[in-house]
Protein backbone atom coordinates (compact mmCIF):
# COMPACT_ATOMS: atom_id res chain seq x y z
CA UNK A 1 0.00 0.00 0.00
CA UNK A 2 2.83 2.29 0.77
CA UNK A 3 3.99 0.05 -2.01
CA UNK A 4 1.05 0.09 -4.40
CA UNK A 5 1.00 -2.14 -7.45
CA UNK A 6 4.35 -3.81 -7.15
CA UNK A 7 4.92 -6.02 -10.17
CA UNK A 8 5.95 -9.49 -9.12
CA UNK A 9 8.60 -11.27 -11.13
CA UNK A 10 7.62 -14.89 -10.92
CA UNK A 11 9.51 -17.37 -13.05
CA UNK A 12 7.53 -18.65 -15.94
CA UNK A 13 7.16 -22.35 -16.42
CA UNK A 14 8.39 -25.26 -14.32
CA UNK A 15 10.00 -24.63 -10.96
CA UNK A 16 13.61 -25.75 -10.69
CA UNK A 17 14.56 -27.99 -7.74
CA UNK A 18 16.16 -24.95 -6.10
CA UNK A 19 12.98 -22.91 -6.48
CA UNK A 20 10.94 -25.78 -5.09
CA UNK A 21 13.21 -26.01 -2.05
CA UNK A 22 12.98 -22.26 -1.58
CA UNK A 23 9.19 -22.30 -1.70
CA UNK A 24 9.11 -25.19 0.75
CA UNK A 25 11.16 -23.17 3.23
CA UNK A 26 8.75 -20.25 2.93
CA UNK A 27 5.73 -22.52 3.30
CA UNK A 28 7.30 -23.91 6.47
CA UNK A 29 7.54 -20.38 7.88
CA UNK A 30 11.31 -20.19 7.58
CA UNK A 31 12.80 -16.69 7.18
CA UNK A 32 15.09 -15.95 4.25
CA UNK A 33 18.24 -14.06 5.22
CA UNK A 34 20.63 -11.96 3.08
CA UNK A 35 23.09 -13.87 0.88
CA UNK A 36 21.06 -17.08 1.02
CA UNK A 37 19.99 -18.45 -2.31
CA UNK A 38 16.78 -16.88 -3.60
CA UNK A 39 15.06 -16.75 -6.98
CA UNK A 40 16.04 -13.67 -8.96
CA UNK A 41 12.37 -12.71 -9.18
CA UNK A 42 12.00 -12.77 -5.41
CA UNK A 43 15.02 -10.52 -5.03
CA UNK A 44 13.91 -8.06 -7.69
CA UNK A 45 10.32 -7.89 -6.51
CA UNK A 46 11.46 -7.29 -2.95
CA UNK A 47 13.83 -4.51 -3.97
CA UNK A 48 11.00 -2.86 -5.86
CA UNK A 49 8.54 -3.24 -2.99
CA UNK A 50 10.86 -2.25 -0.13
CA UNK A 51 12.33 0.72 -1.96
CA UNK A 52 8.86 1.91 -2.94
CA UNK A 53 7.90 1.71 0.70
CA UNK A 54 11.08 3.55 1.74
CA UNK A 55 10.45 6.31 -0.82
CA UNK A 56 6.92 6.69 0.56
CA UNK A 57 8.23 7.20 4.08
CA UNK A 58 10.68 9.83 2.85
CA UNK A 59 8.33 11.73 0.54
CA UNK A 60 5.62 11.29 3.18
CA UNK A 61 7.49 13.74 5.38
CA UNK A 62 6.76 16.61 3.00
CA UNK A 63 2.99 17.10 3.36
CA UNK A 64 3.41 17.18 7.15
CA UNK A 65 6.63 19.16 7.09
CA UNK A 66 4.48 21.83 5.49
CA UNK A 67 2.80 22.44 8.87
CA UNK A 68 5.68 22.20 11.33
CA UNK A 69 6.26 25.94 11.44
CA UNK A 70 2.54 26.61 11.67
CA UNK A 71 1.44 24.12 14.32
CA UNK A 72 -1.02 25.80 16.69
CA UNK A 73 0.94 25.17 19.92
CA UNK A 74 4.50 24.42 20.90
CA UNK A 75 3.45 20.96 22.06
CA UNK A 76 1.76 20.16 18.74
CA UNK A 77 4.87 21.37 16.98
CA UNK A 78 7.09 19.05 19.03
CA UNK A 79 4.75 16.14 18.37
CA UNK A 80 4.65 16.78 14.64
CA UNK A 81 8.43 17.13 14.50
CA UNK A 82 8.83 13.83 16.33
CA UNK A 83 6.41 12.12 13.97
CA UNK A 84 8.12 13.45 10.87
CA UNK A 85 11.47 12.39 12.30
CA UNK A 86 10.06 8.89 12.81
CA UNK A 87 9.10 8.78 9.14
CA UNK A 88 12.68 9.64 8.18
CA UNK A 89 13.78 6.76 10.41
CA UNK A 90 11.28 4.42 8.72
CA UNK A 91 12.72 5.37 5.37
CA UNK A 92 16.22 4.58 6.58
CA UNK A 93 15.28 1.19 8.11
CA UNK A 94 13.73 0.23 4.81
CA UNK A 95 16.55 1.47 2.60
CA UNK A 96 19.01 -0.55 4.63
CA UNK A 97 16.76 -3.62 4.41
CA UNK A 98 16.71 -3.22 0.62
CA UNK A 99 20.48 -2.76 0.55
CA UNK A 100 20.94 -6.30 1.87
CA UNK A 101 19.52 -7.44 -1.47
CA UNK A 102 22.37 -5.92 -3.44
CA UNK A 103 21.30 -2.41 -4.39
CA UNK A 104 22.86 0.75 -2.95
CA UNK A 105 20.90 3.53 -1.32
CA UNK A 106 22.23 6.05 -3.79
CA UNK A 107 20.93 3.89 -6.64
CA UNK A 108 17.50 3.81 -5.04
CA UNK A 109 17.53 7.57 -4.51
CA UNK A 110 18.56 8.03 -8.11
CA UNK A 111 15.53 5.96 -9.15
CA UNK A 112 13.28 8.10 -6.99
CA UNK A 113 14.67 11.38 -8.20
CA UNK A 114 14.55 10.42 -11.87
CA UNK A 115 10.90 9.46 -11.48
CA UNK A 116 11.62 5.82 -12.31
CA UNK A 117 10.62 4.57 -8.86
CA UNK A 118 7.17 5.16 -7.41
CA UNK A 119 5.97 6.20 -3.98
CA UNK A 120 2.48 6.08 -2.53
CA UNK A 121 -0.11 8.16 -4.38
CA UNK A 122 -1.39 9.63 -1.10
CA UNK A 123 1.51 12.02 -0.70
CA UNK A 124 0.63 13.84 -3.88
CA UNK A 125 -2.36 15.51 -2.25
CA UNK A 126 -1.98 18.94 -0.65
CA UNK A 127 -2.23 19.68 3.08
CA UNK A 128 -4.37 22.80 3.16
CA UNK A 129 -5.31 23.23 6.82
CA UNK A 130 -4.14 22.12 10.26
CA UNK A 131 -6.98 19.59 10.32
CA UNK A 132 -5.15 17.78 7.51
CA UNK A 133 -2.45 16.87 10.05
CA UNK A 134 -5.19 15.16 12.02
CA UNK A 135 -6.66 13.42 8.98
CA UNK A 136 -3.25 12.20 7.84
CA UNK A 137 -2.27 10.71 11.18
CA UNK A 138 -5.65 9.11 11.63
CA UNK A 139 -6.34 7.90 8.09
CA UNK A 140 -3.00 7.70 6.28
CA UNK A 141 -0.98 6.24 9.13
CA UNK A 142 -4.04 4.18 10.01
CA UNK A 143 -4.10 2.69 6.52
CA UNK A 144 -0.34 2.17 6.65
CA UNK A 145 -0.68 0.22 9.90
CA UNK A 146 -3.37 -1.97 8.34
CA UNK A 147 -0.84 -3.03 5.72
CA UNK A 148 2.29 -3.11 7.82
CA UNK A 149 1.08 -5.22 10.71
CA UNK A 150 0.71 -8.39 8.61
CA UNK A 151 3.99 -7.63 6.84
CA UNK A 152 5.83 -8.15 10.13
CA UNK A 153 5.45 -11.84 9.22
CA UNK A 154 6.92 -11.45 5.76
CA UNK A 155 9.42 -14.08 4.62
CA UNK A 156 12.46 -11.84 4.17
CA UNK A 157 14.24 -11.40 7.51
CA UNK A 158 15.56 -7.82 7.20
CA UNK A 159 12.21 -6.61 5.81
CA UNK A 160 10.30 -8.29 8.60
CA UNK A 161 12.58 -6.76 11.24
CA UNK A 162 12.17 -3.30 9.70
CA UNK A 163 8.40 -3.75 9.74
CA UNK A 164 8.41 -4.77 13.40
CA UNK A 165 10.39 -1.67 14.31
CA UNK A 166 8.11 0.55 12.23
CA UNK A 167 4.89 -0.90 13.62
CA UNK A 168 6.06 -0.16 17.14
CA UNK A 169 6.26 3.50 16.20
CA UNK A 170 3.19 3.89 14.00
CA UNK A 171 0.60 3.65 16.72
CA UNK A 172 1.71 7.00 18.15
CA UNK A 173 1.29 8.52 14.68
CA UNK A 174 -2.28 7.40 14.32
CA UNK A 175 -3.27 8.36 17.84
CA UNK A 176 -1.79 11.85 17.67
CA UNK A 177 -3.71 12.36 14.41
CA UNK A 178 -6.98 11.16 15.90
CA UNK A 179 -6.33 13.36 18.91
CA UNK A 180 -6.08 16.41 16.63
CA UNK A 181 -9.36 15.38 14.98
CA UNK A 182 -11.04 15.04 18.37
CA UNK A 183 -9.95 18.51 19.38
CA UNK A 184 -11.13 20.02 16.11
CA UNK A 185 -14.39 18.10 15.95
CA UNK A 186 -15.29 19.32 19.43
CA UNK A 187 -14.06 22.85 18.89
CA UNK A 188 -15.78 25.84 17.33
CA UNK A 189 -18.05 25.48 14.32
CA UNK A 190 -15.24 26.65 12.10
CA UNK A 191 -12.88 24.01 13.52
CA UNK A 192 -15.51 21.31 13.12
CA UNK A 193 -15.94 22.32 9.51
CA UNK A 194 -12.21 22.12 8.95
CA UNK A 195 -12.15 18.61 10.40
CA UNK A 196 -15.05 17.54 8.18
CA UNK A 197 -13.40 19.11 5.16
CA UNK A 198 -10.15 17.25 5.86
CA UNK A 199 -12.02 13.96 6.12
CA UNK A 200 -13.85 14.75 2.88
CA UNK A 201 -10.61 15.33 1.02
CA UNK A 202 -8.59 12.45 2.48
CA UNK A 203 -11.17 9.67 2.60
CA UNK A 204 -10.94 8.44 -0.98
CA UNK A 205 -7.19 9.02 -1.36
CA UNK A 206 -6.78 6.93 1.82
CA UNK A 207 -8.85 4.12 0.27
CA UNK A 208 -6.61 4.31 -2.81
CA UNK A 209 -3.57 3.61 -0.65
CA UNK A 210 -4.39 -0.10 -0.73
CA UNK A 211 -4.14 -0.15 -4.51
CA UNK A 212 -6.75 -1.35 -7.00
CA UNK A 213 -8.46 -4.68 -6.60
CA UNK A 214 -5.95 -7.45 -7.09
CA UNK A 215 -8.27 -10.36 -6.44
CA UNK A 216 -7.39 -11.94 -9.77
CA UNK A 217 -3.90 -10.60 -10.27
CA UNK A 218 -1.12 -13.02 -11.18
CA UNK A 219 1.45 -10.67 -9.66
CA UNK A 220 -0.10 -10.62 -6.26
CA UNK A 221 -0.59 -14.40 -6.34
CA UNK A 222 3.14 -14.83 -6.76
CA UNK A 223 3.91 -12.27 -4.06
CA UNK A 224 1.52 -14.00 -1.70
CA UNK A 225 3.15 -17.36 -2.34
CA UNK A 226 6.47 -15.74 -1.45
CA UNK A 227 4.89 -14.13 1.63
CA UNK A 228 5.97 -10.66 0.67
CA UNK A 229 2.31 -9.80 0.39
CA UNK A 230 0.04 -11.24 3.05
CA UNK A 231 -3.47 -9.98 2.23
CA UNK A 232 -5.21 -8.85 -0.92
CA UNK A 233 -5.74 -5.13 -1.41
CA UNK A 234 -9.50 -5.55 -1.12
CA UNK A 235 -9.22 -7.43 2.18
CA UNK A 236 -7.13 -4.67 3.70
CA UNK A 237 -9.35 -1.90 2.34
CA UNK A 238 -12.44 -3.58 3.78
CA UNK A 239 -10.73 -3.96 7.14
CA UNK A 240 -9.75 -0.31 7.10
CA UNK A 241 -13.29 0.85 6.34
CA UNK A 242 -14.74 -1.38 9.05
CA UNK A 243 -12.38 0.03 11.60
CA UNK A 244 -12.51 3.67 10.55
CA UNK A 245 -16.24 4.30 10.13
CA UNK A 246 -17.05 3.92 13.85
CA UNK A 247 -14.10 6.20 14.64
CA UNK A 248 -15.60 8.85 12.36
CA UNK A 249 -18.97 8.39 14.05
CA UNK A 250 -17.34 8.92 17.42
CA UNK A 251 -15.99 12.22 16.15
CA UNK A 252 -19.44 13.18 14.91
CA UNK A 253 -18.04 13.51 11.39
CA UNK A 254 -19.57 12.13 8.27
CA UNK A 255 -17.75 9.80 5.92
CA UNK A 256 -18.25 11.33 2.46
CA UNK A 257 -19.96 8.30 0.98
CA UNK A 258 -23.76 8.36 0.62
CA UNK A 259 -23.78 4.63 -0.14
CA UNK A 260 -21.90 3.62 2.96
CA UNK A 261 -24.00 0.98 4.75
CA UNK A 262 -23.44 -1.85 7.18
CA UNK A 263 -23.85 -5.21 5.53
CA UNK A 264 -24.92 -7.70 8.16
CA UNK A 265 -24.31 -10.67 5.89
CA UNK A 266 -20.66 -9.98 5.19
CA UNK A 267 -20.07 -8.45 8.60
CA UNK A 268 -18.62 -5.30 7.07
CA UNK A 269 -19.55 -2.05 5.41
CA UNK A 270 -20.52 -1.67 1.79
CA UNK A 271 -18.77 1.38 0.46
CA UNK A 272 -18.04 3.31 -2.71
CA UNK A 273 -14.76 2.60 -4.45
CA UNK A 274 -12.45 5.54 -5.02
CA UNK A 275 -12.08 6.96 -8.51
CA UNK A 276 -9.49 4.62 -10.01
CA UNK A 277 -8.94 6.84 -13.04
CA UNK A 278 -7.80 9.55 -10.67
CA UNK A 279 -5.51 7.03 -8.95
CA UNK A 280 -3.80 6.07 -12.20
CA UNK A 281 -3.38 9.71 -13.15
CA UNK A 282 -1.71 10.43 -9.80
CA UNK A 283 0.57 7.41 -10.24
CA UNK A 284 1.51 8.66 -13.68
CA UNK A 285 2.66 11.92 -12.13
CA UNK A 286 -0.43 14.03 -12.74
CA UNK A 287 -1.67 14.41 -9.17
CA UNK A 288 -2.10 17.83 -7.57
CA UNK A 289 1.36 17.84 -5.94
CA UNK A 290 3.56 15.30 -7.78
CA UNK A 291 5.83 17.91 -9.29
CA UNK A 292 6.14 19.88 -6.09
CA UNK A 293 6.94 16.80 -3.99
CA UNK A 294 9.55 15.37 -6.31
CA UNK A 295 10.95 18.85 -6.95
CA UNK A 296 11.42 19.41 -3.22
CA UNK A 297 13.15 16.03 -2.85
CA UNK A 298 15.53 16.64 -5.73
CA UNK A 299 16.28 20.16 -4.55
CA UNK A 300 17.10 18.95 -1.02
CA UNK A 301 19.37 16.25 -2.45
CA UNK A 302 21.20 18.58 -4.81
CA UNK A 303 21.57 21.43 -2.38
CA UNK A 304 22.88 19.02 0.27
CA UNK A 305 25.60 17.68 -2.03
CA UNK A 306 28.29 20.14 -0.86
CA UNK A 307 27.60 19.13 2.72
CA UNK A 308 27.79 15.39 2.06
CA UNK A 309 30.98 15.89 0.05
CA UNK A 310 32.44 18.10 2.77
CA UNK A 311 31.91 15.41 5.40
CA UNK A 312 33.47 12.83 3.09
CA UNK A 313 36.51 15.06 2.54
CA UNK A 314 36.84 15.60 6.27
CA UNK A 315 36.60 11.85 6.95
CA UNK A 316 39.28 11.16 4.29
CA UNK A 317 41.58 13.76 5.79
CA UNK A 318 41.13 12.47 9.32
CA UNK A 319 41.82 8.91 8.16
CA UNK A 320 45.04 10.03 6.47
CA UNK A 321 46.10 11.90 9.60
CA UNK A 322 45.52 8.79 11.71
CA UNK A 323 47.52 6.71 9.23
CA UNK A 324 50.42 9.16 9.31
CA UNK A 325 50.40 9.22 13.10
CA UNK A 326 50.42 5.42 13.22
CA UNK A 327 53.35 5.25 10.79
CA UNK A 328 55.29 7.86 12.76
CA UNK A 329 54.76 5.88 15.97
CA UNK A 330 56.24 2.70 14.47
CA UNK B 1 29.09 12.26 -8.92
CA UNK B 2 29.84 12.27 -5.18
CA UNK B 3 31.06 9.16 -3.44
CA UNK B 4 28.44 7.33 -1.36
CA UNK B 5 29.01 7.35 2.39
CA UNK B 6 30.16 3.96 3.64
CA UNK B 7 27.77 1.59 5.41
CA UNK B 8 28.06 0.89 9.15
CA UNK B 9 26.53 -1.92 11.18
CA UNK B 10 24.97 -0.67 14.39
CA UNK B 11 24.98 -2.54 17.70
CA UNK B 12 23.10 -1.28 20.73
CA UNK B 13 23.15 -2.23 24.38
CA UNK B 14 19.61 -1.64 25.57
CA UNK B 15 20.56 -1.65 29.22
CA UNK B 16 23.57 -2.44 31.34
CA UNK B 17 23.85 -6.16 31.97
CA UNK B 18 22.82 -7.05 28.40
CA UNK B 19 24.94 -7.65 25.30
CA UNK B 20 25.11 -5.17 22.47
CA UNK B 21 22.75 -6.41 19.81
CA UNK B 22 22.75 -5.83 16.07
CA UNK B 23 19.87 -3.47 15.21
CA UNK B 24 20.54 -2.51 11.60
CA UNK B 25 22.81 -0.38 9.50
CA UNK B 26 23.21 3.15 8.25
CA UNK B 27 25.42 5.34 6.08
CA UNK B 28 27.85 7.85 7.57
CA UNK B 29 31.13 9.46 6.50
CA UNK B 30 33.01 8.38 9.63
CA UNK B 31 32.66 6.56 12.94
CA UNK B 32 31.81 9.62 14.97
CA UNK B 33 28.99 10.64 12.64
CA UNK B 34 27.84 7.03 12.50
CA UNK B 35 27.36 7.09 16.28
CA UNK B 36 25.46 10.37 16.14
CA UNK B 37 23.26 9.12 13.34
CA UNK B 38 22.69 5.83 15.13
CA UNK B 39 21.50 7.80 18.14
CA UNK B 40 18.87 9.49 15.95
CA UNK B 41 17.90 6.48 13.86
CA UNK B 42 17.88 3.68 16.43
CA UNK B 43 17.40 5.20 19.90
CA UNK B 44 14.68 7.82 19.61
CA UNK B 45 12.76 6.12 22.41
CA UNK B 46 15.50 5.35 24.88
CA UNK B 47 16.27 1.99 23.26
CA UNK B 48 19.92 2.14 24.29
CA UNK B 49 22.62 3.12 26.74
CA UNK B 50 25.61 2.32 24.51
CA UNK B 51 26.31 2.17 20.78
CA UNK B 52 28.92 0.28 18.75
CA UNK B 53 29.44 1.09 15.08
CA UNK B 54 31.43 -1.19 12.78
CA UNK B 55 32.22 -0.60 9.10
CA UNK B 56 30.10 -3.18 7.26
CA UNK B 57 33.02 -4.05 5.01
CA UNK B 58 35.02 -5.18 8.05
CA UNK B 59 32.53 -7.89 8.91
CA UNK B 60 33.40 -11.38 7.77
CA UNK B 61 30.36 -13.61 7.59
CA UNK B 62 30.12 -17.36 7.28
CA UNK B 63 28.70 -18.37 3.93
CA UNK B 64 25.16 -19.76 3.87
CA UNK B 65 26.58 -22.75 1.96
CA UNK B 66 28.80 -23.57 4.96
CA UNK B 67 25.77 -23.91 7.21
CA UNK B 68 25.88 -27.71 7.01
CA UNK B 69 29.58 -28.29 7.68
CA UNK B 70 29.61 -25.65 10.42
CA UNK B 71 26.53 -26.48 12.39
CA UNK B 72 25.48 -30.04 11.61
CA UNK B 73 28.18 -31.61 13.82
CA UNK B 74 26.39 -30.23 16.88
CA UNK B 75 23.28 -32.15 15.96
CA UNK B 76 24.31 -35.62 17.20
CA UNK B 77 25.86 -34.49 20.46
CA UNK B 78 22.82 -34.78 22.67
CA UNK B 79 25.11 -35.72 25.55
CA UNK B 80 25.98 -32.03 25.83
CA UNK B 81 22.54 -31.41 27.32
CA UNK B 82 21.66 -32.17 30.94
CA UNK B 83 18.47 -33.98 29.95
CA UNK B 84 20.59 -36.73 28.31
CA UNK B 85 21.37 -38.14 31.75
CA UNK B 86 18.79 -40.10 33.72
CA UNK B 87 19.32 -39.41 37.38
CA UNK B 88 16.96 -41.08 39.86
CA UNK B 89 14.57 -38.73 41.68
CA UNK B 90 15.93 -40.07 44.98
CA UNK B 91 19.13 -38.13 44.37
CA UNK B 92 17.23 -34.91 44.79
CA UNK B 93 17.67 -31.73 42.81
CA UNK B 94 20.68 -31.70 40.50
FE1 LIG C 1 6.08 5.49 8.69
FE1 LIG D 1 4.91 3.17 6.54
FE1 LIG E 1 3.73 7.01 10.31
Amino acid sequence: MYAQMVKSEGSSGEQTPEEKGFQARIDAGDKIEPKEWMPEGYRKTLIRQISQHAHSEIVGQLPEGNWITRAPTLERKQILLAKVQDEAGHGLYLYSAAETLGISRDEMLEQLHSGKAKYSSIFNYPTLTWADMGAIGWLVDGAAIMNQVPLQRTSYGPYSRAMIRICKEESFHQRQGYHIMMKMARGTDAQREMAQDALNRFWYPALMMFGPSDANSVHSEQSMAWKIKINTNDELRQRFVNETVPQAEFLGLEVPDPDLAWNEEKGGYDFTQPDWDEFFEVLKGNGPCNKERLGTRVQAWEEGAWFRDGLTAYADKAAKRREAAATAAE
Amino acid sequence: MSREWPLWEIFIRSQNGLNHRHVGSLHAPDAETAINNARDVYTRRKEGVSIWVVPSKEITASAPSEKGPLFDPAEDKVYRHPTFYDIPDDVGHM
